[in-house]
């Protein structure tokens, strides 16, 4: 493999899906907190009729209309599932439940009355992504990568991850104190006055940004394994805020980076005549990293009725 | 009609300035079918502790969610200090049940006091050191001062109280609603807690604390809103807490009515 090779193939690829990890990783962790884990999983299918009524408006499928029709979906579907828990007096998860397949049917639906044959709306590339097809052909040599000018030439999915990772960071420390308070204590934060539905709102129609921008290129089972996997890692391995913030969104990167390693380079380096599925490696890096945090948890766990000793334990 | 008799007894404007801290009028809350509170009059003195006591399920804490405007309300008006409940929320604090919260969540005790000023440091901003500095006073006067690093997680039950305490206190109101702040604590954190609600109530502050334990309530709070979805007695709770009011909120599930009532030895007799 040469290095233009690589530039062209791999580069391109690793970065859309290191990008993937680190949006996910950090908005997961949201989730994760306010016990929402399901939340991408359900904006992830519920985004299906919005994707495919701007295509049958549109007549094609680039990725602003993709972006538009899902993040006009993933809204409906997240007032839906709020209005479900609230008038149909369920828990979450039942609302979650109903509203996305709902949603996901509707679209399925869609697709098959409308004779979708000639649209590239293949359940494959949905489910599992197309991180092989992104591919940087105006690479010719290393110093394109430090040239701002020859980087926008990236393939249009990493461009727009690189734009939702700017917007995630810049909503997640705006709004840092807010989306602490409404996480932990929703009503002590409502009863300060705080605009507790509008926080969560905003955070929803985050997460399907990020999700939909994710899933163009890694696919929407991926994006659930990355929106929730790097938060449970972190979180069983620190009880700082800001710790969880940040060993969250390195472990979105860390299971990206590790798991395309795993699936592509690998197999190719040792010259195998075939190769693992990246966007699969990367969910299977990022599972392997929550048990391997579950057992180191669980061995320091131990350590510490073992090490204990209460003669020295102050205050 | 329940308002006018209202107003006619508390009248809105007595003195000028001392309008009552809460005033409700006509309350109804329901989740589902049956009414969870229905008809509440309640009007809070102006001095002194205010227990609200009832049995499980009486709907001491939707009351004071519905005061708070955090549960929807059927019927009724609210007001706070003589204006509306949502031109008054920053005179109002809230304690909400140690119970309910997730403790899980990976906040320090600092962290979580320091939510206590957000209302004051506005949406946007970011955390300064004076509000550091404020929730460090607000710990030390629940005697949490050298616990301020330490994961929630990692506290009693007492101590996460007194946490949820100092968060009360440091958004300085006039009005504190507090849901159970005794459920579940050791002596040591119920004396700390009784402390700080006396030394707010010679600030001149109110606080209304939904109080489950009846043993405590005459030694402890000075009026009292008995409730079982409609409003049973409310008074100073030397007239108030009667074996009859009592029994008449309880019915025969409590032993030992006589016992707490202050006029239990009629009782008895």
């Amino acid at each position: 493999m040469t290095a233009i090779e690589f530039l062209q193939i791999d580069f391109p690829a690793m970065l859309a899906a290191g990008l993937a990890g680190v949006i996910c990783g950090l908005l997961g962790n949201l989730l994760v907190l306010r016990r929402q884990s399901l939340m991408g999983d359900a904006i992830a299918h519920a985004v299906l009729p919005g994707i495919v009524i701007s295509f049958l408006l549109t007549g094609a499928l680039g990725a602003t209309t993709v972006l538009l029709g899902a993040t006009v979906s993933a809204i409906v579907a997240v007032v839906l599932i709020e209005g479900v828990r609230r008038f149909g007096v369920v828990e979450p998860g039942a609302s979650m439940g109903v509203v996305f397949t709902l949603m996901f049917a509707i679209g399925i639906v869609l697709v098959s009355v409308f004779g979708a044959d000639n649209v590239h709306l293949e359940p494959e590339h949905i489910l599992f992504g197309q991180l092989e097809n992104i591919v940087w052909l105006d690479a010719s040599g290393w110093s394109d990568v430090l040239s701002v000018e020859r980087l926008l030439t990236l393939p249009s999915e990493v461009l727009l991850l690189g734009g939702v990772l700017v917007m995630t960071v810049g909503f997640i420390t705006v709004l840092s104190k807010e989306l602490k308070v409404t996480s932990f204590d929703p009503s002590f934060a409502s009863a300060a006055g705080l605009p507790v539905m509008v926080i969560h709102f905003a955070l929803m129609i985050m997460v399907a940004i990020a999700t939909i921008s994710a899933f163009t290129s890694v696919g929407s089972i991926l994006v659930i394994g990355l929106l929730v996997c790097p938060a449970a890692t972190a979180r069983l391995l620190t009880d700082r805020y800001q710790w969880q913030m940040r060993l969250s969104a390195l472990f979105g990167l860390l299971a990206s980076l590790g798991g395309y390693t795993l699936g592509s380079l690998v197999p190719l380096y040792l010259q195998l005549d075939f190769s693992l599925s990246a966007s699969g490696m990367i969910a299977v890096f990022a599972g392997l990293m929550v048990v391997v945090a579950a057992l180191v948890s669980l061995r320091r766990r131990n350590q510490v009725i073992y090490e204990f000793n209460p003669d020295q334990a102050g205050q | 009609m329940v308002v006018s008799n209202q107003f006619a007894r508390f009248p809105e404007h007595s003195i000028a300035g001392e309008h009552s801290p809460l005033s409700v009028t006509d309350l109804g809350v329901s989740y589902s079918k049956t009414p969870v509170l229905w008809k509440v009059d309640y009007v809070v003195p102006t001095e002194g502790l205010t227990a609200i006591i009832g049995p499980n399920g009486a709907g001491k804490s939707t009351f004071i969610k519905a005061c708070l405007g955090l549960v929807p309300t059927i019927t009724g008006q609210i007001e706070v200090f003589g204006k509306p409940l949502a031109e008054q929320r920053e005179l109002l604090s809230y304690m909400p049940q140690r119970s309910t919260l997730d403790w899980d969540f990976p906040v320090s005790a600092i962290d979580v006091v320091i939510m206590g000023r957000y209302r004051k440091i506005g949406l946007f901003r970011p955390v300064r050191k004076r509000d550091r500095d404020a929730a460090m006073v607000a710990l030390e006067r629940v005697g949490m001062g050298a616990y301020a690093d330490r994961p929630i997680g990692q506290l009693s039950g007492g101590q996460q109280q007194r946490v949820l305490l100092a968060r009360a206190l440091i958004q300085d109101a006039m009005l504190y609603f507090m849901d159970e702040p005794f459920a579940g604590v050791d002596a040591a954190t119920e004396l700390a807690i009784f402390d700080v609600l006396q030394s707010l109530e010679g600030e001149g502050k109110s606080v209304i604390c939904v109080h489950h334990d009846l043993q405590t309530v005459a030694e402890n709070f000075d009026n009292i809103l008995l409730l079982n979805t409609r409003k049973v007695a409310s008074g100073p709770v030397e007239k108030t807490l009667t074996f009859k009011n009592l029994q008449a909120a309880y019915g025969g599930r409590l032993r030992g009515l006589a016992d707490i009532a202050v006029d239990g030895h009629l009782a008895t007799a």
